[in-house]
């Protein structure tokens, strides 16, 4: 599931220094290390794999909650649904709505990335990282699109 | 394979107890989630305004109730099998695991059931 971290060595740090107190004798030969995440250096293709399931539940636990909130206000009346749009047209929740909307694309790209690799295709490394950049520039930018139109559209936010 | 223990193992169901049936759903919905969420963004994009009326009067139509349930459906059981993953990669204890899930279930199955009905009650007039 996570993206793999193939043992290179620490990147962080310099290979002399052990993580746990004791002298590193294997590094100095420059054999790779146990993977240890305090002495990995973060690539964009490892943050977009913790990033799909910390948007993941971001949305099953946040979004979720909005849109059951949205339906049911929706189909209780209109006072039910007018104190949902003033909470939800306020700056604070315009703020929340375009942090889910990028949630939601984010998590989307991702996914589709995945997808793409569940066939075996995009594993090599080059491939891996350009696949992952795409995966935040287009949630970037398909954010920005529908909160424009949003506002454009509807004078909200 | 045969009757050999390669089948034995698949038949066993693994370590998951549930084979590949887990995996191949998470694709599944992640596929129709992925087309149901853009038409559900553009849709709302695309309403005029969205108060009560445009909102009640655009999911009163068939062409938006009938996706509605589909994404309702899909979103839910995706959610569903992604954060039960999430709960056995951290969760390490049997109990608090079983409570976790169970929890999971009941949150799943309960908001799936409001947003149906919720749907339901706008599409059909009450």
């Amino acid at each position: 599931m996570a993206t793999a971290t193939r043992p290179r060595g620490p990147a962080a740090e310099p290979p002399s220094r052990g993580s746990a107190g004791q002298p590193a004798r294997g590094s100095a030969a420059g054999r790779p290390l146990s993977p240890h995440l305090s002495i990995w250096k973060w690539r964009v293709h490892m943050a977009v794999s913790i990033t799909h399931r910390a948007t993941g539940n971001a949305m099953a636990f946040g979004a979720v909650v909005l849109f059951l909130w949205w339906l049911v206000a929706a189909a209780t009346g209109p006072a039910a649904y007018a104190f949902f749009y003033s909470i939800a047209t306020g700056w604070f929740g315009v703020l929340v709505g375009v942090g889910l909307t990028w949630t939601l694309f984010q998590h989307m790209a991702s996914g589709v990335r995945h997808l793409v690799m569940d066939t075996g295709a995009g594993l090599e490394i080059h491939a891996s990282k350009t696949m992952a950049t795409a995966t935040y520039i287009f949630s970037l930018a398909a954010t920005l699109v529908v909160w424009a139109a949003v506002w454009l559209t509807k004078g909200i936010g | 394979m045969g009757t050999g223990t390669d089948l034995g193992r698949v038949r066993g169901l693994g370590a998951a107890k549930s084979g590949v049936g887990h995996w191949w759903h998470q694709r599944v919905t992640a596929i129709a989630n992925l087309a149901l969420l853009l038409w559900f963004v553009a849709s709302l994009v695309r309403l005029p305004a969205l108060d009560y009326t445009n909102t009640v009067g655009w999911l009163r139509q068939p062409v938006a109730a009938i996706p509605m349930l589909l994404l309702i459906v899909s979103v839910f059981y995706h959610f569903r099998l992604g954060v039960q993953v999430f709960i056995e990669d951290y969760l390490h204890n049997e109990g608090t695991k079983l409570l976790a899930l169970l929890a999971l279930n009941f949150y799943a199955l309960g908001g799936a059931a409001a947003a149906v009905f919720a749907v339901l009650k706008i599409a059909l007039g009450a």
